[in-house]
């Protein structure tokens, strides 16, 4: 146990080391994210419920005019751990769409309200169609997207929030925009909010911090749709471990004590 | 073995027993004489077993839910994560259980080359193991591939045009591994394909290494050959077993954080975008794991010579019996050899680190020098090392370093200096 511990300390130096290194070579010109108090992080994070209906409707006034949710569908609403919508509202949503059904009887191919079982619609048919749309930028899918850029939440929180005029030594053509936290500093989409572009039906006062907030929040829950039962279930997993761990360790100690008395 | 034979008492555990003798190996496993001096680094072995069997198990259930196929694997997945009962659980448990198992298996190694268990006469278990490490390499990478996202792609891009560095053939080779002229549908059946059989082979290797482990039977820490059984040894049962479990469910806590709570922190970003042979990814890394195997790779500035070291890197670990010249199993009557350990660990870090970071500038300079390094410490210091170090004493026996559970080297210097 002497030597093992000797040998924990070194492993603890070294690691130390490497991570000083890595300091020292990283230095240069880091730019440091946007934080805020997210509800859902830690051991027993939780979505706020009030941002992620906000933010569905900053995503469904604001960011679906571009941007596909294809692993969506109109009855996640309702689930538990997502914004929770009643069963009538989710309805009243995705009746709101139309949806392309078919063939029907005659062969023929007809539009249709959503219903709870539909897919999100989505904004383009192809992804031609939005590259064409987008100055030959392709809007990404938004069901992954926190976990699809490092810094995640984070860095989508800051990126809404990072529209800024180009320094002077930066030229940008026509349709790219500059935001200090894009990777290159371009951007092909324009700043997509603004002060009051949504009218919150809660009454809440939709600034842009607000607002980035909000939609970040419900891109969480589109990413991590299980992540409150993935909370919950941790923490009971990891204080289970932690008990059985206890007990084991004591069986250990009274086995091995037969031993140790013998020599 | 050294086993007493053994009889069952009942009929008829008798009459199937001289049939097939399974009830003699439990005999043999419950009773198998263990060093008692055997601490916590020792515990990993079973660890791995976990890991395996896990992996296994998880790998069934997902792939009861995944579809292999370049156009519905990246959504399949995402039907896994959403959909299917606890899929999420699931797949975190098996892509962090992936980590794991190479967290568990370097401990492995690195203990065993601490300890010298390498050594004559435990040179086949050695290799055996070397050779699962070489399948998990191959499982883990082609498991990797499977959810069809940019870093999937793009590392099997990399990956398998590496045997494009074969003179002559290796084009012609890179085009068959891919079942075409890139990267595309038929690469992830096969890989698929493959990422299910390799886990059952190194099932069977891991039996055979346990085998092979239990005709010498364990080394220890003092690193002494010991009279089995003995004062020296215990059972396996209760005595291992218990202490096996108890190490494991510390090593299922940490799982547990991950899984539960930084299920992606281990894994790329750039793999939950859907593969896209349009667009190459800024930076395209491997998983942690092999990212000291990848510096390597990166480092020289050839790329046949590149992929040579890369893979002499791997092959020296399995002539490590005979480069290794010293008598001395363990490191801890190997003054020379113990700092130089500390070192080689150190430079494997630092391998793995640069491994992560683009090869350009100063990471590339210090990449150059940590796989110099890396060789020469296998290729000069070991062999020299034996011939020119001066070894601490050695115990005869652990029964005098285990008092207090772990080998006290002051009693075992003391007992030298008696001797003499």
């Amino acid at each position: 146990m002497i030597i093992s511990l000797k040998h924990i300390i070194k492993l603890i130096v070294i690691l130390t080391l490497v991570n000083f290194i890595n300091h020292i070579v990283n230095a240069d010109e880091k730019v440091e994210l946007l934080k805020t108090d997210w509800t859902f992080k830690g051991l027993f994070g939780k979505f706020d419920r009030g941002s992620l209906q906000r933010g569905y409707q900053v995503y469904s006034q604001v960011c679906s005019s571009c941007h596909s949710m294809k692993y969506l569908s109109y009855r996640n609403l309702i689930e538990k751990g997502g914004p929770e919508f009643t069963e009538e509202q989710a309805k009243a949503i995705a009746a709101s769409y139309e949806v392309k059904d078919g063939p029907n009887a005659d062969g023929e191919m007809f539009v249709r309200p959503g219903k709870l079982s539909d897919k999100f619609v989505q904004p383009y048919d192809n992804v031609k169609a939005a590259q064409a749309a987008n100055g030959g930028a392709y809007p990404p899918d938004m069901s992954v997207l926190i976990k699809a850029r490092s810094g995640g939440a984070n860095y989508i929180y800051s990126l809404l929030q990072g529209y800024e005029d180009p320094p002077a030594e930066v030229t940008l053509d026509e349709g790219v925009y500059y935001n200090k936290y894009m990777y290159g500093n371009k951007i092909k989409m324009a700043s997509p909010l603004s002060e009051g572009i949504v009218t919150y039906s809660d009454g809440t006062e939709a600034t842009v911090e607000q607002m980035s907030k909000d939609i970040t929040t419900f891109l969480m829950w589109t990413a991590e749709p299980h992540l409150e039962s993935r909370h919950k279930m941790g923490f009971k997993a990891i204080i289970y471990l932690i008990i059985l761990t206890i007990l084991v360790y004591f069986s250990m100690k009274k086995i091995w004590s037969r031993i140790e008395s013998e020599v | 073995m050294s086993d007493h034979a053994y009889t069952p008492k009942s009929k008829v555990g008798k009459w199937f027993n001289d049939r097939l003798p399974i009830l003699t190996l439990a005999n043999h496993l419950t009773d198998y004489p263990t060093p008692k001096n055997l601490n916590y680094w020792w515990t990993f072995g079973g660890i791995l077993t976990f890991c395996l069997i896990t992996q296994i198990i998880t790998g069934l259930t997902l792939a009861m839910h995944y579809v292999a196929h370049a156009d519905m694997a990246f959504e399949s997945v995402e039907k896994i994560m959403r959909d299917v009962n606890y899929g999420w659980l699931i797949r975190y448990i098996h892509a962090n259980g992936a980590s794991m198992f190479f967290l568990a298996v370097y401990i492995h190694i690195f203990r065993s080359l601490f300890y010298g268990s390498y050594k004559s006469p435990r040179e086949i278990i050695w290799i055996i193991g070397i050779i699962i490490y070489l399948l998990m390499m191959a499982s883990a990478f082609m498991g990797y591939v499977l959810p069809w996202g940019q870093m999937s792609f793009w590392g099997a891009t990399v990956i398998t045009n590496l045997f494009s560095a074969i003179p002559l053939v290796g084009e012609g080779i890179v085009t068959w591994l891919w079942g075409g002229y890139s990267v595309d549908n038929p690469t992830l059946t096969r890989f698929f394909t493959l990422h299910y059989l390799i886990p059952f082979l190194i099932l069977g290797l891991v039996v055979l290494h346990i085998w092979a482990l239990h005709v010498p039977g364990n080394n220890n820490p003092v690193g002494i050959d010991i009279k089995k059984p003995s004062k020296d040894t215990v059972p396996f049962h209760p005595y291992i077993v218990i202490k096996d479990a108890f190490a494991l469910l510390m090593f299922m806590i940490v799982f547990a954080f991950f899984v539960f709570y930084a299920p992606n922190i281990l894994g790329h970003a750039d793999n939950y975008i859907e593969a896209n042979p349009m667009v190459t990814p800024a930076h395209i890394v491997p998983e942690w794991y092999l990212l000291p195997f990848y510096a390597i790779l990166r480092s020289i500035p050839d790329k046949l010579l590149g992929v040579l070291a890369m893979l002499f890197a791997i092959i020296i670990l399995a002539l490590l019996p005979w480069l290794d010249t010293s008598k001395i199993r363990s490191a801890v009557f190997r003054p020379l050899y113990k700092q130089f350990y500390w070192i080689l660990l150190a430079d494997v870090l630092i391998l793995g680190y640069v491994g992560a970071m683009p090869a350009e500038g100063l990471y590339l300079l210090i990449a150059r020098i940590a796989t110099f390094y890396y060789f020469l410490h296998f290729l000069v210091i070991l062999p020299v090392l034996g011939f020119k170090e001066k070894t601490l004493p050695i115990p005869l026996s652990i029964t005098d370093p285990v008092l207090g559970g772990s080998p006290n080297l002051a009693i075992a210097k003391n007992r030298d200096s008696f001797d003499n």
